[in-house]
């Protein structure tokens, strides 16, 4: 059991540290984003059931079960935010990008929502109109 | 215990890379998201440090901790996207 609880520990420690290492070394903030959110919510995972079979205890066991389910809810959630943001706010990209598929979407956004706050983005590009003057003319 | 102390050492490097991009980050996305990663290595180290000091009331501030950080990353996502 001990055993099992340590290397819960080991493999979690190490997929966090690489985390910090990949946000630090890594070219782009999309691509920090991966090692920021995935590596290190899968780590803080490991650790949490690392520290759960350290201390069997219900209250123990409970909330670190909690806790692991409130992260790999609300990580994928945050990172998505996060980098949607970014790139909707023009962060520059890596110099060897090879595939920007989101460009045209999001210029289309951008030329529609243009005069408007651009505050609801998500229909905008499903709708396509381009300068429209009703609402639901497609 | 000695596994757990290692554990933390190693948090504490990956505390410190992260720390290092929050610094040196170009934009605010960057410190976001290493700030991010900062948090959770601070989290792991407050779920190892219940088991190593024998303290099962750091568990609840990890589980608060979870629940809070999530708003504080969405804020700071808003913070981004204002950032235009």
């Amino acid at each position: 059991m001990t055993a099992v609880a340590y290397a819960f520990v080991v493999t979690g420690v190490t997929l966090m540290a690489l985390s910090g290492l990949g946000v630090l070394r890594l070219p782009d903030v999309l691509a920090r984003l991966q090692a920021g959110t995935k590596a290190a919510s899968l780590g803080l995972a490991c650790v949490f059931a690392g520290a759960a079979l350290l201390e069997p205890s219900v209250s123990a066991v409970v909330k670190l079960a909690l806790s692991m389910l409130f992260v790999f809810a609300t990580a994928p959630v945050a990172g998505h935010v996060i980098g949607r943001a970014a790139y909707e706010a023009g962060v520059p990209l890596w110099a060897d990008t090879w595939a920007d598929e989101a460009l045209i979407e999001m210029d289309e956004d951008a030329g529609a929502a243009g005069s408007t706050g651009a505050a609801g983005n998500g229909d905008a590009a499903a709708s396509g109109g381009a300068n429209g003057g009703g609402g639901g003319t497609s | 215990m000695t596994v757990v102390d290692l554990a933390l050492l190693a948090l504490a490097a990956g505390f410190l890379a992260a720390l290092a991009r929050v610094i040196a980050g170009p934009s605010v996305a960057d410190r976001a998201v290493a700030a991010d990663v900062c948090f959770y290595a601070v989290v792991a180290a407050l779920a190892l440090l219940s088991v190593r000091l024998e303290a099962p009331a750091l568990l609840d501030a990890v589980l608060i901790a979870t629940m809070l950080g999530f708003v504080a990353t969405i804020s700071l996502a808003r913070l981004v996207r204002r950032k235009k």
